[in-house]
């Protein structure tokens, strides 16, 4: 089942169109990735979710219903510009936060209290945000992105201000909101963190969605049908249908060869070839990484 | 509802709580108190008496001097070289000596005194002293003084304003202070408040929260949650204003009011002579300016000026705090803040500039105007009030500054709704004219 689905999403402003007939379906329980280079419509997309802009056309559904205020609370947003009332304390700040979001003071209270000391945080609640570092007030953020318990957690960029030790706490966090069943789109352009938690994705670029599915089924499609070998000897006599594209030594004085085969042969082949000639140390298929169909996908979108 | 009450409560509390808030609203009535202080202070130390010792050689002039609020006179059988050495000494502030051959030779009258003696002093005594030798001439050609006195007329001019509930007297000083400090304080505080919206919306703007905000409450609602909250703010400000400036006048009237019945009586004991009598009563009804204005206030119609003031600040307040909450969101910092603040300043100050014309001609055309146009009204009228409007006028204005204020919020609404989420960029005027008119 589909938790939210875009289908034909026009956005226009006055000088460019932000968003062009985009159409995505974001499955249930899944960490959705939408990747896009900076200025695609991403941020466009997410505020067409949250309700701050409407489309000019095209429709949104969350839970099979047309997108309406009653859905606010059950969106939880973290901007990738992000910010919190200075001048007010932490936990004053979060229970009206909480508060907007449709929580009563005394639920609100008792989620904070679980947040806190899972966070450890407790010593925050009557500090000013202003006396807190920024890491400390983006983990207040995120708090408040989800005390709501909110069934759709829409996070911009995430990780951005976190030190490593912070990005993994979150990290876990995300997993353990993925599932309990709730379902997180994640909006980067950092691929290292898409390929560590993504299961599906959508890559959005100058207004247009280019691509989406699974994580794996888009891997599956971007394969180019490459294997690499490391081992020791020399590969001569080839069949010509297997193409060697490279050869490099590696430190440890063995080489490792990269080497297409068609679409319709088998690796066994391949292998079998190998293992009568050279001594083999590996042998794998190359999986093109999110980086890779990234740069593609986005490299190949002719200039309009 | 709900959503907007949150908010209302948060800016609210935030701008209460703030330490600006509480030193502002303790020192207003301290400053009004001592604005107050310093008018009854001077109304009672310009009572402080000169006393004057008179050696009179021609024995003329004795209990003719007319003690008066400021002047008390003696007369003590003592030669002037005597009287010269003690004068000082005595608590007199100046010594006259009244030759022999004064109504013969009026300029041998002298007056010595310790330190250099005031003009006015000197023309005090010069004048008693050219009206005594005057009555004596007069009296002397057979005119009696009880003849003087009744050829003279006093004539104190009352004025009376006519209107529906009958004649009362008014006080025309009186009531042109009260409607410009009514006009002032509605200036001043409109300007406050609304630019407190302003940086308020700044601060969400820059501190980049009005996007979790936003995606949780409707701009609108946010905007106007902000502006209702600033407004309970200013009426807290104003109640507490008025709560503390009684009480402070009431506690201060009090003890002033001891100290100078205390002061009088005192002088009259000391002087110990015919006058003194005379002295105290006049004194007691002696009029005192505050008290003066306190009872020309008390013909006018309070209840009136008070729900107008509230209206005309309300209505000011959302008028014009609308507007600055669309700059607050159009700009991204401070400095920009001034190319959009002096259109939105200009009718504010030319509101005052009118105000100053429409206390000396409440009625005339220009006033007429200037209090039914909603950009101008909520100063001028306040203006206007106490010296009476018509009903339709006035009922008139209120409407147009309640459609005015409906009209600004609007546009103030679509500018905000696009301006908060706009980042890093310049606005013109051209810019923000397109923001009203876009969708969704």
């Amino acid at each position: 089942m589909n938790i939210l689905e875009t289908h034909h999403i026009v956005k226009q402003y006055a000088e460019h169109r932000a968003l062009d007939d985009v159409s995505l379906s974001v499955p249930q329980g899944c960490i959705f990735g939408l990747l896009g280079p900076n200025g695609a419509g991403k941020t466009s997309l997410i505020r067409i979710i949250n309700q701050i802009t409407a489309p000019d056309s095209g429709q949104v559904l969350l839970g099979g219903e047309h997108l309406n205020p009653s859905h606010i609370k059950r969106i939880g947003y973290l901007p990738e510009e992000r910010g919190l009332y200075k001048k007010m304390k932490v936990g004053e700040q979060l229970l009206y936060l909480a508060q907007l979001k449709g929580l009563t003071e005394k639920q609100a209270m008792e989620k904070l209290k679980t947040w806190f000391i899972k966070f450890d945080i407790k010593t925050w609640w009557n500090k000013q945000v202003e006396d807190l570092s920024k890491g400390m007030q983006q983990k207040v953020q995120f708090v408040a992105t989800v005390m709501h318990e909110p069934d759709l957690i829409i996070l911009d960029e995430p990780f951005s201000g976190f030190d490593p030790i912070n990005a993994n706490l979150i990290k876990d966090e995300i997993l353990e909101l993925r599932d309990k069943g709730k379902t997180i789109i994640f909006s980067t352009h950092r691929m290292e963190s898409v390929e560590e938690l993504c299961d599906y994705i959508a890559l959005i670029n100058r207004s247009h969605k280019v691509l989406d599915g699974s994580k794996r089924a888009i891997k599956e499609q971007f394969k180019t049908h490459t294997y690499h070998v490391e081992y020791k000897g020399e590969i001569i006599d080839l069949p010509p249908a297997f193409d060697v594209l490279n050869t490099l030594t590696t430190d440890d004085g063995f080489l490792r060869t990269n080497i297409k085969i068609p679409p319709d042969a088998a690796a066994n082949d391949l292998i079998r070839y190998l293992l009568d000639r050279v001594a083999v140390r590996s042998f794998g298929e190359n999986i093109p990484s999110m980086n890779e169909i990234f740069i593609q996908t986005v490299g190949e979108v002719p200039t309009t | 509802m709900h959503i907007i009450f949150l908010i209302i409560k948060r800016e609210y509390l935030v701008r209460v709580r703030k330490k600006s808030f509480i030193i502002m609203t303790i020192l207003g009535p301290v400053l009004i108190f001592g604005f107050y202080a310093i008018i009854g202070w001077a109304a009672v130390s310009s009572m402080n008496q000169k006393k004057i010792e008179v050696v009179d050689e021609s024995g003329r002039f004795a209990g003719k001097f007319k003690n008066d609020d400021e002047t008390v006179y003696s007369f003590p059988k003592k030669s002037l070289a005597a009287a010269k050495k003690s004068f000082v000494k005595d608590g007199y502030n100046a010594l006259v000596f009244i030759p022999k051959d004064v109504i013969e030779r009026p300029k041998t009258v002298q007056i010595f005194a310790e330190k250099s003696v005031s003009l006015s002093l000197q023309s005090n005594i010069e004048r008693a002293i050219s009206k005594e030798i005057e009555n004596i001439k007069l009296e002397q050609a057979g005119i009696t003084q009880k003849i003087i006195q009744d050829a003279k007329v006093n004539v104190d001019a009352q004025t009376i304003s006519l209107s529906d509930a009958g004649e009362k007297s008014s006080n025309g000083i009186a009531t042109t202070i009260i409607s410009g400090f009514c006009a002032l304080l509605i200036y001043i505080s409109v300007l406050i408040y609304g630019t407190q919206v302003m940086r308020g919306v700044m601060e969400e703007k820059t501190s980049r929260i009005v996007e979790v905000i936003i995606s949780s409450v409707k701009p609108f609602q946010l905007m106007l949650g902000k502006i209702i909250g600033v407004a309970l703010v200013g009426l807290t400000q104003f109640l507490l204003w008025i709560v503390l400036t009684v009480g402070l006048i009431t506690v201060g009237s009090t003890v002033m009011g001891q100290k100078e019945t205390a002061n009088s009586a005192m002088t009259a004991r000391m002087n110990g002579m015919p006058g003194g009598q005379d002295v105290q009563s006049k004194m007691a009804t002696a009029k005192n300016p505050v008290a003066d204005v306190m009872a020309a206030i008390g013909t006018l119609n309070i209840p009136l000026i008070v729900a107008c003031f509230l209206f005309y600040f309300l209505g000011g307040y959302l008028l014009y705090s609308a507007l600055f909450g669309a700059v607050g969101a159009a700009v991204d910092s401070e400095t920009e803040t001034q190319q959009f603040m002096f259109p939105i300043m200009m009718p504010i100050i030319a509101a005052i500039a009118f105000a100053q014309i429409a206390v000396r001609d409440p009625d005339g055309p220009l006033a007429f105007w200037t209090s039914i146009i909603p950009f101008t009204s909520p100063v001028v009228m306040m203006v206007r009030i106490p010296f009476g409007v018509p009903g339709w006028q006035l009922a008139l204005s209120m409407v147009l500054l309640v459609l005015g204020f409906v009209g600004t919020t609007w546009i103030a609404a679509r500018i905000y709704r696009v301006g908060i989420l706009m980042y890093g960029k310049k606005t013109s005027f051209r810019e923000l004219a397109k923001w009203v008119f876009y969708k969704g």
